[in-house]
């Protein structure tokens, strides 16, 4: 690097930059939660499913779901995308609960399968309205088709 | 090795590798179970191996971090460290839940574990990278606070430097972004919003500063380029990995629900986070080129220039081939990300905490400047044979994820994901032979540890 190029002059650089672009971050981040309840479907959070879709959060995290799926294409890889299945199985809380329920306890051999949870009516019927939650958020037209 | 107190960098390097260890045979699980569907099912479910390899992953950084910081801060400060005691109780501490929450995930289901750690109360864990349960996560707040203490105090009482001054920059930033893990609302975008707080913040901004501080340390010592050259580097380099990574976030925020707009500046700010990265290439290469000494620790000069090119490909060019909101449109969440995932972890993360491990190891260990040559061979051995397979480990992956998004996502007749799973598999089966590569290039790094021990160290040429 050139003399004419001191340390100080990149010590400069390297405090007011990170601090302009933290401060348009923090701007930006003001405006997408401003934007937000247009799109983050909320009203299903404050409708009368709002605790049944809290509770299927709960299980789908104490059950680690994320550890073999993705959700809106963040998780892991192991298993299909899950924010448009209630779309995928035909608009239906049914078709997840009853896939969920049917799920063999030793596995099927030679192939992935997921584990059986032993889950209740009321906890199936949780998951599938969380399901359908997610799938409802406008995530700008992705997944690119129905496979997720 | 100039002050006592460094020592105490020497647990926290033992523990790293043995959590690496751990890490890398959870890896193999979870890649043969991408094949053989019921490999250790049901007692190993793969979210469950999956857990445990990014949980020691993350452990191993966190503990290798605290004792570069623990070796080099006295060190560029010149004085003792503030409390001895502290950094030693700390990592007694740190072992065990760490050590604890794995066993957790092993012996007892995930949904038993949440319960018999009272996850209700504060409910954090089931998100990816942060399922620990809480009360581990409360533990490694306070084992950063008492270790954020310490580190400050000696750099307080001492010499500031540049080199200590980022390292504490990056260490402060790393404590507080870690904090958005325990905000976990029901609202999923929300969640998913902050969680990169954590996550991006962390691997695409502040844990570049603590590699970055590591990496000129290192050039400083093992080159005996002029100090003043080196940290304007280092200001330059890290002034664009944030100028780049915060607004970089924004790749993130393309498909979770957020407004449409991240899709420019995610698009735009992350395509050029290749930058600081070239320029870390250049800056290792250069200083190397001019060095004012031979050091005869060779092989912490090659985990150094590894470092440099790895973390340019892996975080930078397999970074940039999907982050373009058109491209990611495709890619997002297939294995194209595993594959970036894996590289630039291995390259940025990984390999600089193998080259500060390399170049402090030996003096910790009573030398004056490095290990004998049989030893430094059979590490040059290991970091080729790592090396070499996780660019395979990566180009097999890219392979899979590539026909991946073609078959499920673009084709005619979109498939669904078993089916498309199915076709790839030729891939997972080369990925797992490459793993295993990269096994044999583990264990021969750690018999470096122990071979050759009692032959005369290492001198410079000239």
């Amino acid at each position: 690097m050139a003399e004419a190029f001191t340390k100080s002059m990149a010590r400069n650089i390297f405090y007011g930059g990170s601090a302009f672009f933290f401060l348009l971050f923090l701007a930006l981040t003001f405006d997408t939660m401003g934007q937000l309840p247009n799109r983050d479907n909320r009203a299903a959070l404050e409708g009368e499913l709002g605790p049944v879709i809290a509770q299927g959060k709960a299980l789908w995290e104490n059950n680690d779901c994320i550890g073999c799926h993705t959700l809106l294409g963040e998780g892991a890889y192991f298993a299909p995308e899950l924010g448009n299945v209630y779309k995928r199985f035909g608009n239906s809380t049914d078709a997840i609960k009853g896939f969920i329920l049917s799920r063999p306890k030793d596995g099927i051999p030679g192939r992935r399968s997921m584990p059986q949870f032993n889950f209740n009516d009321e906890e199936l019927t949780a998951l599938a309205e969380f399901l359908k939650y997610v799938s409802e958020i406008n995530t700008a037209g992705w997944p690119p088709n129905i496979q997720g | 090795m100039k002050y006592q107190s460094q020592s105490v960098a020497k647990l926290y390097f033992i523990a790293a590798i043995a959590l690496f260890a751990a890490q890398i045979l959870f890896g193999l699980i979870m890649g043969l179970q991408y094949v053989v569907g019921d490999f250790l099912f049901p007692e190993i479910p793969f979210n469950v191996a999956r857990m445990v390899h990014t949980n020691t992953l993350i452990v191993w950084m966190l503990m290798a971090f605290m004792g570069a910081a623990y070796y080099l801060v006295p060190e560029e400060a010149e004085t003792e460290l503030f409390a001895p005691w502290l950094a030693t109780l700390m990592f007694w501490i740190f072992l065990v839940a760490a050590g604890l929450t794995v066993a957790g995930y092993l012996l007892v289901p995930y949904a038993t574990l949440a319960e018999l750690t009272m996850n209700e109360l504060w409910p954090t864990m089931g998100r990816e990278f942060l399922e620990q349960p809480t009360i581990t996560k409360l533990g490694i707040v306070i084992v950063a606070l008492a270790f954020l203490f310490n580190i400050g105090m000696t750099i307080l009482k001492g010499r500031k430097t540049v080199v200590n001054l980022v390292m504490l920059l990056g260490l402060v930033g790393l404590a507080v972004f870690f904090l958005f893990a325990f905000y976990n609302p029901t609202n999923v975008v929300m969640d998913k919003f902050f969680w990169w707080w954590t996550v991006h913040l962390w691997v695409e901004g502040v844990w570049e500063l603590i590699l970055g501080a590591i990496l000129a340390f290192v050039l400083i010592k093992t080159t005996g380029v002029d100090r003043e050259v080196i940290e304007k580097w280092l200001y330059i380099i890290i002034a664009m990995t944030l100028i780049t990574g915060i607004i970089g976030t924004g790749h993130h925020f393309f498909w979770i629900g957020t407004p449409e707009y991240w899709q420019w500046w995610g698009s735009i700010f992350s395509a050029m986070e290749p930058i600081p990265f070239f320029m870390m290439t250049v800056f290792a290469f250069n200083m190397v080129n001019k060095r004012r000494r031979e050091h005869p620790n060779k092989v912490a000069i090659l985990w150094a220039l590894g470092t440099a090119v790895m973390a340019f490909l892996g975080a930078g060019v397999w970074g940039f081939l999907h982050t373009l909101s058109p491209v990611n449109y495709y890619t997002h969440g297939t294995q194209i990300t595993a594959a970036h995932g894996h590289m630039a972890f291995y390259g940025a993360y990984v390999m600089i905490n193998l080259t500060i491990i390399s170049y402090a190891m030996p003096l910790l260990r009573g030398r004056n400047a490095a290990n004998p040559p049989k030893s430094q061979i059979l590490e040059m051995w290991a970091f080729w044979l790592m090396t070499v397979s996780m660019v395979f480990i990566t180009l097999f992956l890219t392979g899979a994820g590539i026909l991946q998004a073609y078959l499920q996502r673009m084709g005619e007749n979109p498939q669904s994901f078993m089916a498309v799973q199915d076709q790839i598999a030729l891939f997972y089966w080369l990925r797992e032979i490459a793993g295993v590569v990269f096994l044999i290039g583990l264990v021969l790094y750690i018999a470096s540890f122990f071979v050759g021990q009692k032959d005369p160290e290492a001198v410079a040429a000239d």
